[in-house]
């Protein structure tokens, strides 16, 4: 990077303005969240990672529980000795985060006496540690279950009375609200008890690999450390499963008649003993496998398969007619393993001295050792408590709507988690006082407007990162969680520059080169437009897309990295893929011809 | 006295690196990389013995060897008469009819299926020294056409053991000359459709888990002789993955030429930025290189070819790579008391 990185600035916040129209939609997110005069000190950037579209009031609550927990855990539980929290910002719908270093040696030297005797700890007991993560997380997902749907009777039920319950059912409503939202706090901080440091342990034997091996790529890292049997390819394994039972049971020839999810669920049920024997097996897939979300978990409309049959039961003819052809599409577990070992052993035996070999051997022991929880929390958190969260979320505002708050239970999501509080009030008290409730004189303008202020929102393109750029990245959170070092600041600020308007940059996720026709891709609805052969651009790739991953040519994804899930799958079918361009969905039009270089990291737009 | 042939001739199967003082460096090489089932142009080395043979029914007219040993090396007049006196009489006197004899058996053996053309290629040791003192000051010869012109490079291989360059640098390092020695190689020239070099590591970080492939269209002296730029790949050696692909602007190449040796030529059109490998030929030498390397146990710098007809892969030369071997720096990582430790490169905290 030869050129001048001082000639160029990132806009600081106070620069950036909320598109107008929008400002009574940007006040509803909470003052706390909103950029003030101190905040243009600071560096910022836009965490389209986990963020890539505006978001609604109500989703903002996954980036809140989520930076408050990731927070304690860096700073009060396990002292992280160079860095604190995350802060976060938002400005029209975008979430802006920013860390907080510490610089003062002396804290430095007292807070790392602290890690060695909490970091350490884990790692030293991680194992059991990791058990008793998986029960308080079973033990919190069936709390969340129990959770009862929230309803308002005409009159307290007579039993409830004669039982001396002493409260009534508007109470239930608060109640459950409260431990609705406490549950998806409570779960994020399960969520970081780990995970920064098994990405730590990982990154340690990354940043050994790159000073051993210069030139290792990034994906072959990812090959060394990366699990066979998480549970994240468990829901793709059911799906495989369904098809052999389908053609077992002989009932297949109604998978390719193209009906709907709950046609074909209908024919099933009325087909006899076969077609009911196959919808058993799809409860057992369904309880937990299909508690799997289309995307990262944090929007609400990310719908799991549960609540959405018509993603996994897209890809079932495919699988159906691969066992018919023969296949038994079983992932090979052994042979992966295998293969996975031998890898780490050519590389261990490359090394020139038995001293790199030991310490080698330390690394990627303690990588193994952590890898399970990195690869496997997702399913738990970001999906399966996610999914439940939304949903219950879901179930207030079609309470809310029958109330006639607004006309649609989604509408929910436009109001802040507090607003959400409040309207539950409002109806509580109106239920009380045989009153009507102020909300449906309230919400149905704001909702609307808010609507509007995420379309516009999303029509503007937002910069990469605010404020004074650092001369050195060294916040261990941030290059870990979102892979930003001072060079990809570089490139951000470069970007346009010097740069072949056809060619789009991404992390080479898996090698491979394959040329067809962009398919952008924008929500599971559209997933039956792709027909074989076609390349897949979208926002995020998530291993629920894995099915359709035997259909398509290669895969682009606007977010991601070579460790993402999607760039773990994409390996394992060999797909050609390159993740993380950054906005591959919009610099690419449907029905082009593109070039997917997936050992390069490239795609190539040809027209 | 009488030698039988196999005293003053050897094939390539035979020979191993242990046989380096009977045999020079460049034999001796090829016949490991034989021997370890790598596949090279065949063919068969004229010993020392041979040379020593030769240098003896030399000496019966006048002395020889003498005559080095005696000179001053800073006197360049008197390096250069020498040298064009010995280079004379080396190339005059005749050869043992018993060794030419030897070559004229193997030689035949070599063509017994086709006349093929060969390259004669100087091949020196000295007792002790390793080879590489010896690289480049020594002649090769390629495409030669026959029997006559065979006996007549070996000949000359010999001599250019006293060019000027040979032997002010032997007597500068003071190597006596009775042990220095001369072995030649004779093998099928290779008519490569694309030749190169291939470092088992990376030149630019020394990375050993990368290969650095260069080719071009022809004969391999066009690459290593710096006259075109070369098509170049890098290869992970475990992976196979292809990271660096730069395929040149390929504008001559060397071809052999009729009367023998090779020429310079223009490269069609319509080729030359085409890819002179296929992704499939570059797997098969990341596999060739690997497999030498391993059989040595270190970083090798490879010479290879395409056969223009057979389509297969076959290694000139391979001999340790070092540049970088020769600066092996800290290592990268040491066992720690406890594995935790590590992570605090990682965390911060220290050395800061």
């Amino acid at each position: 990077m030869d050129m001048p990185a001082k000639a160029k600035q990132f806009p600081l916040p106070s620069s950036l303005k909320v598109v107008p129209g929008t400002e009574r939609a940007q006040a509803a997110y909470p003052y706390y969240t909103q950029f003030e005069a101190a905040d243009d000190q600071r560096f910022w950037f836009y965490n389209s990672m986990h963020f890539p579209e505006p978001m609604s009031a109500f989703d903002m609550v996954t980036a809140e529980a989520a930076y408050c927990a990731l927070g304690s855990a860096n700073t009060r539980v396990h002292c992280l000795p160079t860095t604190l929290g995350i802060d976060h910002r938002i400005i029209n719908g975008r979430v802006y985060i920013g860390g907080n270093a510490v610089t003062d040696p002396a804290e430095i030297a007292r807070r790392l006496e602290e890690f060695k005797q909490r970091a350490f700890y884990y790692y030293a007991n991680w194992e059991r540690l990791y058990d008793q993560w998986r029960d308080k997380m079973m033990a919190l997902i069936h709390s969340a279950q129990a959770l009862p749907t929230p309803y308002l009777p005409d009159l307290e039920p007579l039993a409830n009375v004669h039982a001396g319950r002493g409260i009534a059912a508007n109470h239930t409503l608060l109640d459950t609200y409260q431990k609705t939202l406490e549950g998806y706090f409570r779960m994020w901080h399960h969520h970081f008890e780990f995970l920064l440091l098994g990405y730590g342990a990982y990154l340690t034997f990354f940043d050994f690999c790159k000073k051993a091996f210069p030139e290792i790529t990034d994906q072959t890292i990812a090959r060394m450390v990366a699990g066979i049997e998480a549970e994240i390819f468990r829901p793709d394994d059911e799906l495989r499963r369904l098809a052999r039972c389908a053609v077992a049971l002989g009932i297949d020839p109604h998978f390719g008649k193209q009906l709907s999810a709950t046609q074909l669920i209908e024919t099933l049920r009325t087909e006899g003993e076969a077609g009911r024997a196959w919808l058993k097996e799809l409860e057992v897939s369904r309880n937990p496998w299909f508690n799997i979300n289309v995307g990262d978990g944090f929007y609400h409309y990310h719908r799991a398969w549960n609540d959405d049959l018509s993603m996994p039961f897209a890809s079932l003819p495919d699988y159906i007619e691969r066992v018919k052809a023969g296949e038994t599409l079983h992932r090979p577990v052994e042979k992966l393993l295998e293969e996975r070992k031998q890898l780490i052993e050519d590389y261990r035996e490359l090394l020139t001295t038995e001293e790199e070999r030991a310490a080698y051997d330390q690394m990627i022991g303690l990588a193994h050792r952590v890898f399970p929880y990195v690869e496997g929390h997702k399913f738990y958190c970001e999906h399966w408590y996610t999914n439940l969260f939304f949903n219950k979320i879901r179930e207030f505002g079609a309470l809310l709507a029958e109330h006639k708050f607004f006309g649609d239970a989604e509408d929910v999501f436009q109001l802040t988690h507090y607003e959400v509080e409040s309207a539950i009030i409002d109806l509580m008290t109106a239920w009380s006082n045989g009153s009507l409730p102020r909300g449906p004189g309230h919400w149905p303008k704001l909702i609307a407007e808010r609507r509007a202020a995420i379309r516009e929102w999303a029509k503007h393109e937002t910069p990469p990162a605010l404020g004074v750029v650092p001369d050195v990245i060294d916040d261990p959170a941030i290059v870990m969680l979102w892979g930003i070092t001072r060079e990809s600041l570089d490139t951000w600020l470069s970007s346009g520059a010097d740069s072949d308007p056809n060619e789009l940059k991404g992390f080479a996720a898996c090698r491979g080169v394959a040329e067809g026709t962009a398919r952008i891709v924008k929500s599971v609805d559209e997933i039956s437009r792709l027909q074989k052969g076609d390349i897949l651009v979208c926002q995020v790739t998530n291993p629920t897309w894995a099915p359709i991953f035997g259909k398509i040519a290669a895969a682009v994804s606007d977010i991601g990295g070579s460790m993402s899930h999607a760039a773990i799958v994409a390996r394992e079918y060999g797909l050609p893929a390159v993740v993380g361009t950054g906005n591959g969905t919009s610099r690419i039009k449907d029905g082009q011809r593109i070039r997917v270089d997936g050992g390069r990291g490239i795609v190539t737009i040809l027209g | 006295m009488a030698m039988n042939d196999s005293e003053m001739v050897g094939w390539f199967a035979e020979l191993g690196l242990a046989d380096r003082p009977q045999v020079g460096g460049k034999g001796g090489s090829l016949g490991e990389l034989a021997r370890a089932g790598i596949a090279v142009p065949p063919g068969f080395v004229v010993k020392t013995a041979a040379f020593e043979r030769f240098v003896e029914s030399a000496e019966k007219e006048a002395p020889f060897r003498a005559l080095v040993d005696s000179v001053d090396a800073d006197d360049l007049a008197a390096v250069t008469v020498l040298s064009q006196q010995l280079r004379a009489r080396v190339e005059a006197t005749p050869l043992p009819s018993q060794l030419a004899a030897a070559i004229e058996r193997a030689y035949a053996a070599l063509n017994e299926t086709q006349q093929a053309p060969v390259a004669v290629r100087s091949s020196a040791t000295t007792e002790d020294a390793a080879d590489a003192s010896f690289a480049g000051l020594q002649d090769t010869y390629l495409w030669v056409q026959s029997l006559e012109q065979t006996l007549e490079k070996v000949r000359s291989c010999w001599g250019s053991l006293y060019s000027v360059e040979s032997i002010t640098y032997r007597r500068r390092h003071r190597f006596p000359e009775r042990d220095v020695a001369m072995a030649v190689v004779v093998q099928t020239m290779v008519d490569a459709r694309t030749a190169g070099v291939m470092f088992t590591r990376s030149p630019l970080t020394g990375d050993r888990s990368v290969m650095a492939i260069e080719g071009s269209w022809g004969l391999g002296s066009a690459v290593v002789g710096g006259e075109v730029t070369p098509d170049r790949w890098v290869i992970g050696k475990i992976t196979g993955e292809i990271s660096v692909r730069e395929i040149s602007n390929k504008q001559i190449c060397h071809v052999p030429r009729n009367e023998g040796g090779i020429r310079s030529v223009a490269v069609d059109e319509s080729q030359r930025l085409r890819a002179c490998m296929s992704d499939v030929e570059l797997e098969a030498l990341r596999l060739i290189g690997r497999k030498v390397e391993r059989h040595y146990g270190r970083p090798q710098d490879i010479e290879w070819a395409v056969d223009r007809h057979s389509g297969a892969i076959l290694l000139l030369q391979s001999r340790p790579e070092t540049v970088w071997s020769s600066r092996e720096t800290a290592p990268v990582g040491r066992p720690a008391e406890d594995p935790s430790l590590h992570v605090l490169k990682i965390f911060g905290g220290v050395n800061r």
